[in-house]
């Protein structure tokens, strides 16, 4: 059996990353190693009550990992939206919405019904898509 | 790593998806990348591949196509909803992009009421038949609607639509 035991986004400030998903989200750090001779730091945060996922974030490398151009060019492609999106889910939208709200997080639309259940995003500080979605019953009625 | 100055370019797409139904101008979206309305729309229309009032625009075109097919809310209404004043640019521009004016894109889909099911509850209360028991219909009442076309809170109209009353328990 195969499972998902991390997912990565790329960030450009680690620092920033982390207290966003920590202070700001409320997540967990799950581990935090630096790796000096390789200038490289494994960070990995998740969400309280499922140790089992987490989500790595991962600063963009240099040279030689990725040429210089090509490390400018991903961050650039990040910041613009183009990176990838999470999608978690919860029990209650409205409530993690209200929450997060009140913690600053900027949301880009309200909870909004759709035929798949509820759901609203938000970005991370690096331009990570978000999505946060209360699954329910599949009714192509819904969507409003 | 610097945040890349795109970020802030992303910054004001999202407050345009965010906020379109305010009077949003391209002027608000400069302040919220922080920078001066010339350089924003240059760099905007670099990042993203179009202006941003084209982007701002296409966002409430879309948002009005998805009123008019969903929702029975008047025309005139949906343009304001969507963050547009005046309706003839309204039209112009979305007869433009959808081939078709927003009236008759409406009528190309089934009406609203026929897809937006409505609560069981409300089915029952408004859809029981008005007869009386020796056969003969009474007067509709002054409240029931009588062309099916009102506007409660998105939940679409029961009215005389007794079959379509196919509303989840």
């Amino acid at each position: 059996m195969i499972r998902i035991a991390n997912t990565q986004f790329w960030v450009h400030d680690t620092e920033q990353a982390l207290d966003f998903w920590t202070r700001v989200v409320g997540w967990e750090v799950r581990a935090d190693v630096t790796m000096e001779e390789w200038n490289f730091r494994w960070l990995v945060v998740g969400p309280p009550g499922q140790p089992e996922v987490g989500l790595v974030l991962m600063p963009l490398p240099g040279p030689p990992m990725l040429e210089a151009d090509d490390s400018e060019q991903v961050a650039g492609l990040v910041a613009k939206g183009a990176g990838g999106t999470l999608f978690l889910e919860t029990d209650d939208c409205r409530a993690a919405y209200d929450e997060l709200a009140a913690r600053g997080v900027v949301f880009n639309d309200p909870p909004t019904p759709q035929p798949y259940g509820i759901d609203t995003s938000f970005r991370d500080p690096s331009g990570n898509n978000v999505r946060l979605t209360q699954v329910m019953e599949f009714d192509p009625a819904r969507a409003g | 790593m610097a945040v890349p100055p795109a970020r802030h370019l992303l910054r004001a797409r999202d407050l345009a998806d965010r906020r379109y139904a305010e009077p949003l101008r391209v002027a608000d979206l400069a302040q919220e990348a922080g920078w001066s309305p010339a350089h924003f729309a240059r760099e905007f229309a670099r990042a993203f591949g179009e202006p941003p009032h084209q982007y701002l625009l296409t966002r409430r075109l879309e948002r009005a196509a998805t009123l008019l097919r969903d929702t029975d809310r008047p025309v005139t209404e949906i343009c304001h909803a969507v963050g547009l004043t005046s309706l003839g640019s309204f039209t112009s521009s979305f007869t433009r992009v959808y081939g078709l004016p927003p009236t008759a894109y409406r009528a190309s889909f089934p009406p609203a009421r026929r897809h937006v099911r409505i609560p069981a509850c409300v089915a029952k209360a408004y859809g029981r038949p008005s007869v009386s028991l020796d056969g003969a219909h009474k007067e509709a009442p002054e409240a029931r609607p009588r062309n099916g076309r009102t506007r409660n809170s998105g939940l679409g109209t029961a009215g005389s639509e007794k079959r379509s009353a196919a509303a989840r328990p």
